[in-house]
């Protein structure tokens, strides 16, 4: 008899067979909905990184931003965002926006470096606005003061994005996400361009010396260790009440229920 | 007679002739307390105050409540050169710079969140048995009167390291201080030394904090168990338990072992959230300045929710002749929480007065027997629980996808409609399991045994109960319905009024129950009924 | 079902149920053994405390599951307490449960109230006292005494006059006069418009005085937010615009509901957010409110810029910053 024939009735059968379809299933979806970039990047010639990224662009951003950058009923106009702004929401995977929500949200990033790099000279090159920045070039470490960027955090971010930098929530459910895990050049140009929900904050208003101090306080703030124990979020007394009611009480009140139990 | 038993001897002497003690010792190690889990909440509260009192004490040896302004210059670099009160960079130093003072820090804290989580569980249990019914009603009102102080107590606690979050709090009870008509800005600025935050207010409510209400507390707590002690503890009823009696263990040895042993077990976990669990860390908050405010600021949990009664309040502002009243503060800020306790201090007389009963009770309600009275409490809980909700909104927007919009518009109407609504479901409850209990008692437990008789039907066999359980299950009273007497035979009104009619209206809803089987049911049952 | 609710009849305490350690002495030495064991497992702990207090440095950190990165010194002494704490509750614990005696017993109420002669005798006594005491015959001493005790009491409050000054016109004052300098917080650097760019925000405090420090309660009314728009985003009438500048517009930070720092401004649909109480402000409106518990709008302070370019204070603000108060007019 043949193999299928002779294990078509045991149990473990329309399991797994519920599991290939399952992930026959997933895979074909995740294959139509991959992204195009890649492939056609190596297909077509290219002269410039301009026309690069105009290329990316007219696949990927267009149908939403415009033939010509002019935004439309769901997107807005890319005139003048800058280089800075580019690399930030296309580096963070923000861009493209996988539903059209409220707030386009953090994820992991649909173009590789190049391509970004590619869709940022295009779009400067079409009106000027703020440059990207590289990592290099941001010296934290060395020029930021961490005391000082802490003051600066609480007085003019902490009140989105809570006193740790775990974020914080918006009206209408937009929220200011958490600004753990960000990289530093992706921290300065965020505040440069100021995105979605989030203010503008130029270099005459925060310096760049001091932007450096706010990057500095963020990177000791992601890599402090937590003194106390676990750090139930670093959301304040909320969790800190709902650990009491579940895990303490609960605890005492079962030590209770033991103490007067009748021992065998 | 052994050595030890000699010196022993000695020492009882010695006292004895000088105090009179070994009467009353020797009664009141011998005091019966009755043994049940639900009797030790209120332990877990009065054992946390001792560990309050412990770790408090400790952290006072290096806490400086002043408001002068100084640079820090400790060791945890995030705040170097930052300029704070000393209140803060004291909190700071015992956090970083004292061994074990993080420790006691976070003890004291989760301690005190503890001691007012124990308190409301064991409000709940007192209230939902009937423990506060004559002649506890004066315990019932010292019990509200701690968990008011203990309100006001943890929040002027964690307020005094003067940080961003506890800081935001005291700009918030300034404001409600301040929006009292007539003599609110005097009070605020009489409390606080003049404009906000001045250079007082953390120095006077240290003393508050350390002092005052604790001696308050030691004062109330003594009184409190004093009665426990005299009126001796109340207890479920079941068999052997009379209204006359109290079925129990010794104070000495069993419950001085159990008790005794539950203390060093209340600290022992208060002490591992301590060392597993990080809490108010203040240094990441940073010092408290009026300009500055971090998202999803709340206070500790058991202000939640005023909080969230203040987040949910319509914008009532009235204007008139020169002032003005800030109803969307007062109400929900002072109004509202003063009529909750006073209606919560004034309850066991409310029953009473309804009820018309004015007997002693020291057997326990099972709480499906009085359906009313644990409607009202489970409502009155809905109401707090959708406060406490809304003044986590923020928090609960960001972690689970929502609009902070829909959540309080959830709140404002959910509060007036879901507690009616939790009142009527657990009636509802309430009767059920009393159905269920007389179906139990009249036609036993159900074994899932299937048999087959012989004339071929199936019955499940039944368990009878036995004795013990069936008279747990029908001891208790089922008040029957005052009738209104509107006039009496001459004519003449009921000179009570409206109280007859009210009284009337309410013990009908009171004595709707499902009747409990009577003894010669159960008797007509037994003899082999299925 | 009869009428009559003749109840069942208690059958009295349950039959008592011996514990294996009551009837067998090889289990009464096996609790025994476990009682000392948790004892001996609680002096471990005090152990670990001590051990973690003076030799483990409170800069090493082990890595942990669930909790992360640990710091050991902590870690030591918190758990060596907890532990020394816990067994000496468990054991005693076990101890009672399993060797103290666990037969019920039964102790019986007396009732509360006082027999009938000793209330008798408490009434005679209250009675004879009072009438020895003469108050209900001499009026006098009771109404010369009701007055002297209740004028005795007045000290007592009017002690606590200099608990602070009375708040006069203070609370309608703010630092900000005509010309002050909106300057940066911090930094305190003077803005010019071109500084401040559409859709940003600035934190902002009037500029000192020579001299002059800026305390915590100058903060507490003078903080100040910067916010510029497009001057077409504005929906304000003649007088609120001209208190703006080409699209800059200053409004007190200061919450008008409970005096949180409103600086939560989204740049999408022009709005601040208080993060207290979620009253939510329209800017383009001058601050009105359109969500929350907050009834008044924020107060905006007027703006214009100096000779040299710099922005100032047209006027100070024209009512009350912050929380609002009996004596407030609007």
């Amino acid at each position: 008899m043949g193999f299928i024939s002779k294990y078509r009735r045991h149990k473990g059968a329309l399991p797994i067979l519920i599991m290939l379809a399952l992930t026959g299933l997933g895979l074909t979806f995740s294959a139509a909905t991959a992204a195009p970039a890649k492939n056609t990047m190596t297909a077509s010639a290219k002269s410039t990184i301009i026309e690069e990224g105009e290329e990316i662009f007219l696949k990927g951003c267009s149908s939403c931003h415009g033939l010509n950058l002019e935004g439309g009923a769901v997107a807005p106009a890319l005139i003048g965002v800058g280089a800075a702004s580019v690399d930030f929401q296309v580096g963070t995977g923000r861009m493209p926006m996988q539903d059209m929500s409220q707030q386009a949200m953090r994820k992991t990033p649909v173009y590789n470096e190049e391509q970004v790099a590619a869709l940022a000279a295009y779009v400067a090159s079409l009106a000027p606005g703020p440059r990207a920045y590289t990592n290099e070039e941001i010296n934290w470490e060395r020029d930021g003061n961490t005391a000082e960027g802490g003051e600066l955090f609480r007085n003019n971010c902490a009140m989105c994005h809570n006193f740790a930098g775990q974020g914080g929530a918006l009206s209408q459910g937009k929220y200011a996400p958490t600004v753990m895990g960000v990289e530093a050049k992706h921290i300065y140009e965020v505040m440069i361009t100021g995105p979605q929900s989030m203010p503008v904050f130029s270099d005459t208003i925060i310096t760049p010396e001091e932007k450096l101090s706010v990057i500095k306080w963020i990177k000791a703030a992601e890599n402090e260790p937590n003194l106390g124990g676990a750090a139930l979020g670093r959301v304040g007394p909320v969790t800190e009440g709902l650990l009491v009611w579940t895990f303490g009480l609960g605890l005492l009140i079962g030590i209770a229920v033991w103490l007067t139990a009748k021992a065998r | 007679m052994t050595a030890r038993e000699r010196v022993a001897g000695t020492v009882a002497n010695y006292v004895d002739e000088r105090t009179g003690a070994a009467a009353w010792m020797k009664k009141n190690l011998q005091k019966v307390f009755p043994d049940h889990w639900s009797f030790m909440l209120g332990e877990i509260a009065l054992y946390s105050f001792v560990i309050l009192l412990l770790s408090g004490t400790f952290l006072t040896f290096w806490f400086d409540p002043s408001m002068r302004h100084v640079v820090y210059e400790g060791s945890y670099q995030p705040l170097k050169d930052v300029e704070m009160s000393a209140s803060y960079a004291s909190a700071l130093h015992i956090s970083f710079d004292v061994r074990g003072g993080l420790l006691m820090r976070q003890i004291h804290h989760w301690a005190a969140l503890i001691f007012m989580a124990a308190i409301v569980v064991h409000l709940l249990r007192v209230f939902f048995t009937g423990a506060f019914r004559k002649p506890r009603e004066f315990n019932w009102i010292l019990g509200i009167a701690l968990l008011t102080l203990g309100i006001v107590e943890g929040f002027l606690g964690y307020s005094l390291p003067d940080d961003l979050l506890s800081g935001t709090g005291i700009r918030i009870a300034h404001a409600i201080i301040q929006s009292i008509p007539v003599v609110g800005t005097y009070l605020s600025f009489f409390a606080f030394g003049g404009a906000f935050p001045g250079e007082v207010f953390i120095p006077r409510i240290y003393i508050v904090h350390v002092l005052l209400l604790p001696g308050i507390f030691l004062a109330l707590i003594t009184v409190h168990l004093m009665l426990v002690w005299y009126q001796k503890h109340t207890q479920y009823p079941g068999p052997g338990r009379t209204e006359k009696n109290v079925v129990g263990y010794p104070l000495m040895p069993v419950y001085m072992a159990k008790a005794g042993g539950f203390f060093f077990i209340v600290f022992g976990v208060t002490a591992f959230l301590g060392a597993v669990a990080s809490i108010n860390p203040i240094w990441l908050y940073g010092p408290y300045t009026p300009g500055q405010i971090s998202a999803g600021s709340q206070p500790d949990w058991y202000m939640g929710w005023l909080d969230g009664l203040v987040r949910m309040s319509p914008p009532l502002e009235t204007h008139a002749f020169g002032h003005t009243i800030s109803w969307n503060i007062l109400l929900p800020g002072l109004i509202i929480p003063g009529i909750i306790f006073t209606g919560m201090a004034l309850y066991p007389f409310i029953e009473s007065w309804l009820s018309g009963d004015k007997r002693e009770h020291h057997l326990l309600d099972r709480p499906r027997n009085v359906p009313n009275r644990t409607a009202l409490g489970v409502m009155s809980l809905t109401f707090m629980v959708i406060a406490m909700i809304n003044g986590g909104n923020d928090i609960i927007a960001t972690h689970f996808d929502l609009s902070i919009n829909q959540i309080m518009w959830f709140s404002r109407i959910g509060i007036i409609v879901l507690p009616p609504l939790a009142f009527v479901i657990t009636k509802r409850i309430c009767l059920s399991l009393q159905r269920a209990d007389r179906e139990l008692v009249l036609h036993g437990k159900e074994t899932g045994r299937l048999v087959m008789l012989p004339h071929g039907e199936f019955i499940e066999v039944h368990e009878e109960l036995s004795a013990e359980k069936k008279f747990t299950l029908t001891q208790h009273e089922q008040p029957k319905a005052i009738a209104l007497v509107k006039e009496d035979v001459g004519g003449v009104l009921n000179p009570k009024g409206i109280r007859a009619r009210l009284q009337a209206r309410f013990s009908a809803a009171n004595a709707e129950n499902i009747a409990k089987p009577t003894a010669t049911e159960v008797k007509e049952l037994e003899g082999g009924h299925h | 079902m009869s009428k009559e609710l003749e109840p069942l009849a208690d059958p009295g305490l349950p039959e008592h149920v011996h514990r294996k350690a009551d009837i067998d002495p090889i289990a009464a030495k096996r609790a025994e053994r476990q009682v000392a064991v948790l004892f001996a497992l609680s002096a471990v702990g005090t152990f670990l405390f001590i051990y973690s207090f003076f030799f483990i440095k409170d800069d090493v950190f082990i890595f942990l599951p669930i909790m992360g990165n640990t710091n050991a010194h902590q870690l030591g002494i918190g758990m060596g307490m907890a532990l020394s704490l816990l067994f000496i509750g468990f054991g005693a614990v076990h101890w009672a449960k399993t060797l103290m005696p666990d037969q019920e017993v039964i102790a019986y109420r007396h009732e509360l109230k006082s027999a009938p002669e000793d209330r008798s005798e408490f009434v005679k006594t209250a009675k004879e006292g009072a009438e020895q005491a003469g108050l209900g015959r001499r009026p006098l001493i009771k109404r010369s005494l009701a007055a002297a005790v209740g004028l005795a009491g007045l000290p007592a409050v009017i002690l606590l006059r200099d608990l602070g000054p009375l708040p006069g016109n203070s609370l309608n004052e703010t630092s900000w006069k005509t010309g002050t300098k909106l300057v940066t917080d911090p930094g305190d650097r003077p803005i010019k418009a071109s500084d401040l760019q559409v859709g940003g925000v600035a934190q902002v405090m009037p500029a000192l005085l020579a001299g002059q420090k800026r305390t915590l309660e100058n903060i507490a009314k003078d903080a100040v937010l910067l916010i510029r728009l497009r001057p077409s985003e504005f929906q304000l009438d003649a007088e609120r615009l001209s208190w703006t500048h080409e699209g800059i517009i200053a409004f007190s930070k200061i919450c008008s509901h409970m005096g949180c720092a409103v600086a939560l401004y989204e740049q999408t649909t022009k709005h601040l957010l208080c993060p207290c109480h979620q009253s939510t402000f329209d800017v383009t409106r001058a601050a009105k409110v359109i969500f929350g518990p907050s009834a008044r709008p924020l107060p905006q302070l007027a703006i214009t810029i100096d000779a040299d370019g710099y922005l100032i204070a047209k006027q100070p603000f024209t009512e009350a910053v912050g929380p609002s108060f009996w004596e407030r007019k609007s």
